[in-house]
């Protein structure tokens, strides 16, 4: 038996939506900020961390071996970004100061 | 509307616990729509130095929401190998970010890319997995195809992140590594992944081919990156950041998931427009980029010809420029690589204290990767302002003093704008040798990464600055200190 088709007419709506303001916001960024820009992306688009969880948390019964380890490697890695795109996202955005007013 | 439900399809929630999952439901959607929210501002925040840091703290507010709501999703049942995972990803992530030195930012930015493919790949490889367990239906081919293409995406993109991290670490050559029939080659991969792919949208039962699937993606990754030289890196990091945030985005249409289809659609918008800021900047197009393995060495015939240069020492160049009233820097991915930020900085802070108008003119493609200078000026706390693009710099260099170019090279090389038979003809290009004087400093008269000789050395108000970045920047600034005491 088939599974039903999913609901792509509105998936594809929110995707040119997310994409046409996603291109409307990131052409303001200033290129001063463009390798934070990167790093802050990469963190957001871990959020394929939340589709991993679903695959470790499952039901035993519901799961195999397989899926499991590979899900928990997926929650690794994705976990990697998050941590590691933050902070270093933080470092860099911290060194970017204004000239100091003379004194 | 939950993300598992054509997995688990035949499993209805027992009647006592219905009004707990739909409570369980509703959080967990209020927390995806949140985080959606806090991702968009948080780039929307990130557009000035000014509100960056509330951009990055509304990104994480947005992820913990989404990670919250995860978890309280009714499918997950266990926690055990969650648990690992983060404490796993955190010892990772944690240190690598605490200890990595700025000039190391277009690795990890590589490496960063090289995991979120990983993650898509492996979710989408254990989905399909789950689509032959006793309970589940096969995907609709809508689903199967978005599957497919989400791992093929993840797949090549992990490779290929991978690749662009041995050459940025240097594990690899940073030379383009090129054969005969390359492109066809790679065309041809990248075909029979995708016919395997159509095949397996419409006979998801053949488990065999799934692995096909991913080796010819991975395979197609590697041999993407081999040809790319060191100085397309900033276009191709751009790239590979769009593919990985596409990759999520399918994997959002795989579960019906439109927080990832959100995050993901603005990693992906985000990636496309720096490579083609990335590409305008080179005057090239994509094709060109991925396909033209440009930077090939180039036996010219004014590689031959020896001409005259005027080289100058540390005194001679800190003389010049005491006396000068406004002086432009140019930094480039030698200063990088000499790590002579700080030393630039001691420089740029004697200079300012004599009264010259120091700048910095910054080319998008200096570097390794987009805005990969403005980082380590920043971090050796030289104020933003005096960071400017190019457009708005070039009209100042004939009125300035001295351009003082430190490990760049083709962003300033003349030919750009009139040697059509310069493989950079059309590159736009900051305007150094309109200076008054133009100093340069560099290890030695070897060309540059496009293998291109640079005309800039050889002209009449060009001193060479011959030496390592760091140790010459640091005598000039001393040069400066002594006449200061004196």
């Amino acid at each position: 038996m088939l599974a039903a088709m999913p609901d792509f007419g509105s998936h594809l709506y929110v995707f040119i939506l997310a994409a046409f303001l996603g291109l409307e916001v990131i052409k303001r960024v200033s290129p001063l900020l463009h390798t934070p820009l990167m790093s802050l992306t990469n963190a957001i688009s871990a959020i394929s961390v939340v589709a991993a969880i679903e695959i470790c948390g499952l039901q035993k019964e519901n799961t195999t071996v397989l899926a499991t380890i590979l899900g928990t490697i997926a929650v690794a890695a994705a976990t990697t970004n998050i941590v590691g795109g933050f902070m270093i996202t933080d470092r860099m955005l911290k060194m970017f100061k204004r000239r100091e007013v003379k004194k | 509307m939950n993300a598992l439900t054509f997995i688990i399809a035949s499993e209805t929630p027992v009647a006592s616990t219905a009004v707990a999952t739909d409570i369980q439901s509703v959080v967990a959607s209020a927390t995806y729509i949140i985080a959606a929210v806090l991702f968009i501002l948080a780039l929307k925040w990130l557009s000035a130095p000014t509100t960056a840091r509330r951009g990055n703290i509304a990104g994480q507010i947005g992820m913990t929401a989404a990670i919250i709501g995860a978890l309280l999703g009714h499918h997950v049942v266990r926690y055990e190998w969650i648990v690992a995972g983060f404490v796993i990803g955190a010892l990772i992530g944690a240190p690598m970010a605490i200890w990595m030195p700025m000039t190391a930012v277009p690795q990890r930015t590589a490496l960063s890319h090289a995991f979120g493919a990983l993650a898509a790949a492996l979710v989408g490889t254990a989905h399909y997995c789950l689509f032959f367990q006793p309970a589940s239906l096969l995907p609709h081919p809508l689903t199967m195809g978005f599957l497919c293409l989400e791992v093929l995406l993840g797949s090549l993109t992990f490779t290929g992140s991978l690749m662009a991290f041995g050459k940025l670490q240097d594990l690899l050559p940073t030379r383009p590594m090129v054969y005969r029939g390359q492109n066809f080659i790679n065309f041809a991969i990248l075909i029979a992944a995708v016919v395997v792919a159509v095949v397996l949208v419409f006979n998801p039962q053949l488990r065999w081919l799934f692995p096909v699937l991913l080796a010819l993606a991975a395979i197609f990754g590697v041999l993407l990156i081999l040809p790319i030289g060191g100085a397309d890196m900033p276009t191709v990091i751009s790239l590979l950041n769009s593919y990985a945030g596409l990759s999520a985005c399918m994997m959002g249409f795989v579960l019906d998931n439109r927080l990832l289809i959100i995050a993901g659609a603005l990693d992906g918008a985000s990636g496309l427009i720096l490579s083609i800021i990335m590409c305008r900047a080179m005057n090239r197009s994509f094709t060109n980029v991925l396909f033209g393995a440009f930077g090939q060495v180039q036996a010219g015939p004014t590689a031959a010809e020896k001409k005259a240069v005027r080289s100058g020492t540390a005194e001679e160049a800190a003389q010049i420029m005491e006396a000068a009233q406004s002086v432009i820097v140019i930094p480039g991915y030698g200063m990088a690589v000499a790590q002579a930020q700080h030393k630039v900085r001691e420089l740029y802070d004697h200079l300012t204290k004599r009264g010259v108008d120091v700048k910095f003119a910054i080319h998008p493609v200096a570097g390794r990767m987009p805005g990969h200078m403005n980082v380590l000026l920043a971090e050796a706390e030289i104020p933003y302002d005096r960071l400017v693009e190019m457009d708005e710099i070039n009209g100042d260099f004939p009125r300035c003093d001295v351009a003082l170019v430190i490990g760049a090279n083709d962003v300033v090389n003349p030919a750009a704008r009139h040697d059509k038979a310069s493989p950079i003809y059309g590159m736009p290009i900051l305007d150094a040798d309109r200076a008054k004087t133009v100093m340069a400093i560099k290890r030695s008269m070897n060309v540059g990464f496009a293998g291109i000789e640079n005309e800039l050395y050889y002209a009449e108000n060009c001193m060479m600055l011959f030496g390592d970045a760091k140790a010459f920047v640091g005598s000039v600034a001393k040069e400066l200190a002594d006449t200061a005491a004196t």
